[in-house]
């Protein structure tokens, strides 16, 4: 199956690659729109980015699976990133990412039967002075204690 | 220039960086992420040493010797504690999800992580972790993969994108988890991927046809040897146990493949194990045995009354043994007409021109480029491999007047980024992975004739005194003669694959023109067919159509046929005709095939691993393969030992030193031939080289089968190697050394203490000696352009008939081995996607062909982008004789 973007996305697409000398350079933004579109970067995605992009898949995809900001499978709602990196761990982060994984009843990678929290793991998410850390979406939640997780996770699964 | 090294005084150029100087130095600092051919990108940290800024200065710092200059004046510290603290935990982090799976590892024994995990002193595993774990991937039937055994040290990527250009090799994941492979299983598109398994240091990418009978490294028979998958001459080292060749490996040539060879040419040996092997001699279709035969031969043979038909496959020496033997008026080369007379074209003009013809390594040093009517990826791989790296000239010296020097890879490759130097390319059919075009600057796809006018317009840009062409492109030979005209080293590429002498002579004349501006004619590259095409040439004869009207004519009652299957050569009918009327025919060679199958007496020759001798590549350059083991059956000979005993002297050339020198004494153009191998006298203190290691194993059980006392080894009469792991421990010509091993170095890149420079000239200098030279500043003798008049008109409706090249498929011998078979593509007839469309012919709809009125063949079509209109193309190869040139009808079924 092939995917393309809607009508707004190939606009969009257009005006990304005018204003880089070269093609390849609009691979992020053109992976990104892709998984606004899906929401989430799927072989059809990567097929359309390697196509209008003229590179190579491999690289296509190589790109999608380093940044953890792509989702290479369909997420839940809400996609929670728990930092497993050196300064969170020694500040206690394995224990938070242990209590997510209790509370939600799934591990790194998987979603929750409602659908609602895709529970993963990222590395250094660069705010190391305030860990542990996590981030919800595009936000970061900084400092984190068991209770602030539990009212954290309770609010996201309590959202219509 | 000097550095100081642990306080010793070492000569060093400051154009390279200190990792390379120390290993030229013989110095042990273990490295992961440089290779001598992709330079430096400072990503394994394995190299660490201590740089001290003075003599003062006791406390120094950390730096990486790869990443860092060879400054005159620089000290520095291998041996410094803290330095070896860091490489020991490297490496103990690299090995923290390495499996140690060495005893049932292929790498095992040859494994640059072995090697470096002792050198920097891992020797105690600490981790008690789960291990990642990966899934490997079907990769095609040349190279495994293994992911666990990965140390990310980049260089596979490196190598196969970067330098080669594959596209289908990435790096996926991140942190602990990187992934090198394909985005999803399949066959590695690149005809260089099995340089992997040389270029990874560990055992994730590894020789699957070695792996189907597998040996360690210091099991295997080795001596130097040279490819014969086509006509480049890439240098190899062949490895044989227990009587069957195992595989192949790169051997270093300075001047030629340098470190890589391609899939066919590393592929292709298993056409020596094959079925089709002749193991016995056959008198009319019965089993005979070798004593009864050549005496038998000797007598039934009326001298006069035979020709002898040489052959482009086979060695200097057996196609000059049989010339000797018949007379030169009767030896004719195993070649067409026309094929014979483009060789003959290309001798003259390397000649008698002013242009000279750069090795391979010297192609990569060209800054401008101009390939005329030859798809190169595909008759001549590693020369596209070289054509890729010239095309970075021009951009390049950004970088190198930043002051960033050539080895800084990552830097470099920034600077020049996606922009390419001057590449010209014009040919009636790409290669079909279109390998070249995507780094050209203007592709032009013409029919051949065609390509010629275009060369032609070109030598009259660049020099007023060459003839004028018709204008037919433009401006375009304005563009590409102001491109040779500005660069440094322009080349110019041809050949015979196009089947077209104009197309030849057009090159010829681009190269002697554009020393009008600057004195000196570009240089000048042609492919040839086969791998001795030019020594073969060399030797003189006719044609094979002259050997067929000689026999028409009854002037001669038999035929001597040397490594040659005719039936790739001409017309069925022809041949046919020939073998029919020829009374008696001796086939030579180690190949069942048709014409073999129509010998009255067919013996069994030696392949190039099982017999010594020389080869002429396109180069000029003669170089000698020397015989990697001694075949199992008695009756298998070199062919030149056969004709000897046809002649019923077997003592006129007791061994290959002696035929040369009758060649060299005959034929001037030979003289130094024998400087391209050794006398088989040559000793080293006294002692022959041994063909083993010295830790192979089982040399005394191997044939206890059969006999309990240890067997002595074969004599070898035609060079000073020993069958044997007895011998010099060292030869002071790295050319003649039959593997690369140092002390602690037991993979291949033990390679970096075999040449005084690494990337230069072997030890001793780079095998071969070239036999063409041109006449400097000869005064160019333009050809003239084809008029367009001038040419018959074509029968109507009649298509050009054009020779399609395959990387695997193509070449005989190699076509033989299983995996290279596997890749070949199945007889099909291509038309370009106008004349398709015209004809109402789609793909994979077979069709009738009929060239010149001749038999029809049946055909699926496929439809080749960019083959022009008016021409058909078929395979060579898989359609076994295309007469390139011809007239051919296609008609809808
Ligand atoms: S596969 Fe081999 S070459 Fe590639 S990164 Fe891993 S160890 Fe290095
Ligand atoms: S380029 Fe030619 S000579 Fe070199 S390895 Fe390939 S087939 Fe052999
Ligand atoms: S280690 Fe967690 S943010 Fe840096
Ligand atoms: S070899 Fe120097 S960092 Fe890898």
């Amino acid at each position: 199956m092939t995917w393309t973007p809607s009508a707004a996305g190939q606009k969009r697409i257009d005006e990304i690659i005018a204003r880089y000398p070269s093609k390849m350079a609009a691979c992020l933004p053109a992976l990104r729109l892709a998984q606004e579109e899906i929401g989430h970067v799927s072989k059809e995605a990567i097929d359309w980015v390697s196509r209008r992009l003229e590179l190579p898949r491999a690289h296509v995809q190589g790109v999608v699976s380093f940044y953890t900001l792509y989702h290479q499978k369909p997420v839940g709602k809400h996609v929670v990133q728990v930092c497993r990196t050196l300064s969170c761990a020694l500040v206690g982060g394995e224990r938070i990412l242990d209590h997510c994984q209790k509370k939600l009843g799934i591990r790194p990678g998987e979603t929750t039967p409602d659908g609602k929290i895709t529970l993963e793991t990222a590395e250094c998410l660069a705010s190391c002075g305030s860990g542990p850390v996590l981030t919800v979406d595009d936000e970061f939640v900084e400092n984190l204690t068991i209770e602030s997780i539990d009212a954290l996770l309770d609010r996201l699964r309590s959202e219509p | 220039m000097a550095i100081w090294i642990d306080g010793r005084r070492h000569e060093a150029d400051p154009e390279r960086n200190i990792l390379d100087v120390c290993l030229s130095r013989g110095l042990d600092l273990p490295y992961f992420c440089w290779h001598p051919a992709l330079g430096s990108v400072g990503a394994c940290r394995q190299c660490a040493v201590k740089v001290f800024k003075d003599d003062k200065d006791t406390r120094g710092r950390l730096a990486m010797a790869c990443m860092t200059p060879a400054k005159d004046g620089t000290r520095l510290s291998i041996d410094d504690a803290e330095a070896r603290e860091l490489r020991r935990s490297v490496i103990e982090w690299l090995m923290l999800n390495h499996p140690h799976d060495c005893p049932v590892c292929d790498e095992g024994g040859e494994c640059h992580l072995q090697d470096m995990t002792v050198m920097a002193g891992h020797l105690v595993r600490r981790t008690r972790f789960e291990k990642r774990t990966f899934r490997n991937q079907y990769l095609g039937p040349f190279v495994r993969h293994e992911m666990n055994r990965c140390i990310q040290c980049y260089r596979c990527v490196r190598f196969y994108a970067d330098h080669a250009g594959g596209k289908d090799l990435g790096v996926f994941g991140a942190h602990d988890a990187v992934y090198f492979g394909r985005h999803a299983d399949g066959v590695l598109e690149s005809a260089f991927a099995g340089n992997l398994v040389e270029v990874c240091p560990t055992g994730v990418f590894t020789d699957r046809t070695l792996g189907r009978h597998y040996v360690r490294k210091w099991d295997l028979q080795t001596a130097p040897s040279v490819c014969v998958h086509c006509s480049l001459g890439c240098n190899t080292t062949p490895g044989e146990r227990a009587g069957s060749l195992r595989r192949i490996r790169a051997r270093y040539s300075g001047a030629v493949n340098g470190w890589f060879l391609c899939d066919r040419g590393r592929y292709g040996y298993e056409f020596v194990n094959s079925e089709r092997r002749v193991r016995r001699p056959f008198v009319r279709g019965e089993a005979a045995t070798s004593e009864v035969t050549p005496a038998a031969l000797a007598r039934a043979w009326s001298k006069g009354r035979v020709l002898g038909i040489g052959s482009p496959r086979a060695s200097v020496e057996s196609n000059y043994a049989l010339a000797a033997l018949v007379g030169p008026e009767r030896f004719h080369q195993g070649t067409s007409a026309a094929q014979t007379a483009l060789v003959a074209t290309i001798i003259r003009i390397l000649r008698e021109g002013p242009a000279r013809t750069p090795s391979l390594r010297e192609v990569e040093r060209c800054d401008a480029v101009l390939v005329l009517g030859e798809d190169v990826a595909s008759t001549a791989p590693m020369l596209a491999l070289a054509l890729r790296q010239s095309v970075r000239r021009q951009p390049e010296r950004a970088a190198l007047e930043l002051g960033i020097p050539g080895w800084q890879d990552g830097a470099v490759r920034e600077v020049v980024g996606n922009r390419k130097g001057p590449l010209f390319i014009a040919a009636s059919v790409a290669n079909e992975a279109r390998e070249l075009d995507e780094l050209a600057t203007r592709t032009v796809r013409a029919a051949p004739e065609d390509v010629a006018r275009l060369g032609f317009a070109v030598a009259h840009a660049l020099d007023a005194s060459a003839p004028e062409a018709d204008g037919l492109f433009g401006r375009l030979p304005a563009q590409i003669a102001g491109a040779l005209a500005g660069a440094e080293r322009p080349l110019v590429v041809s050949g015979t694959g196009a089947g077209s002498e104009a197309v030849i002579q057009a090159a010829a004349s681009v190269a002697w023109a554009a020393g009008a501006g600057r004195g000196r004619a570009a240089e000048l590259v042609y492919v040839v067919p086969e791998c001795n095409s030019l020594g073969a040439a060399l030797i003189g004869g006719r044609s094979l159509a002259e050997a067929f009207a000689a026999m028409e004519r009854g002037e001669v009652t038999g035929a001597i046929i040397l490594e040659n299957d005719l039936y790739r050569r001409a017309p069925e009918a022809d041949v046919d005709a020939f073998l029919d009327r020829a009374g008696h025919v001796v086939v030579i060679d180690h190949l069942a095939h048709d014409t073999a199958s129509r010998a009255s007496t067919l013996l069994p020759a030696a392949t190039f691993a099982e017999s010594s001798g020389t080869f002429v590549n396109n180069e000029g350059r003669a170089q000698r393969f020397f015989q990697v083991f001694d075949p199992d059956s008695t009756d298998i000979r070199p062919s030149w030992r056969w004709i000897a005993a046809l002649d019923g002297a077997t003592d006129r050339w007791p061994n290959l030193d002696e035929l040369q020198a009758a060649l060299a004494r005959e034929l001037p153009i030979f003289g130094e031939i024998a400087a391209a191998g050794v006398p088989a006298e040559y000793r080293v203190r006294g002692a022959r080289i041994p063909r083993a290691l010295h830790r192979q194993s089982g040399r005394t059980a191997i044939t206890a089968n059969r006999e309990l006392h240890e067997p002595r080894p074969p004599e070898d009469p035609d060079s000073p190697f020993a069958f044997s792991m007895e011998g010099a421990p060292r030869v002071p010509l790295a050319r003649l050394a039959p593997e690369v091993w140092a002390p602690g170095w037991n993979s291949c890149q033990a390679l970096n203490r075999f040449s005084a420079e690494i990337g230069g000239a072997l030890l001793g200098g780079d095998p071969g000696v070239r036999l063409l030279e041109p006449i400097e500043g000869a005064p160019p003798a333009y050809f003239s352009p084809p008029r367009v008049d001038s040419l018959p008109e074509p029968p109507p409706d009649s298509l050009l008939v054009v020779a399609l090249h395959h990387v695997f498929g193509s070449e005989e011998l190699s076509a033989l081995a299983p995996g290279v078979a596997e890749l070949a593509p199945k007889p099909y007839v291509a038309l370009g996607e106008e004349e398709a469309l015209e004809r109402g012919v789609s793909e994979r709809e077979e069709v009738d062909l009929s060239i010149d009125g001749g038999p029809i063949l049946t055909l699926p079509v496929r439809i080749r982008p960019g083959l022009p209109r008016g021409a058909v193309g078929l395979p060579a190869g898989p359609v076994r004789f295309v007469p390139a040139g011809s007239r051919a009808r296609i008609s809808k079924r």
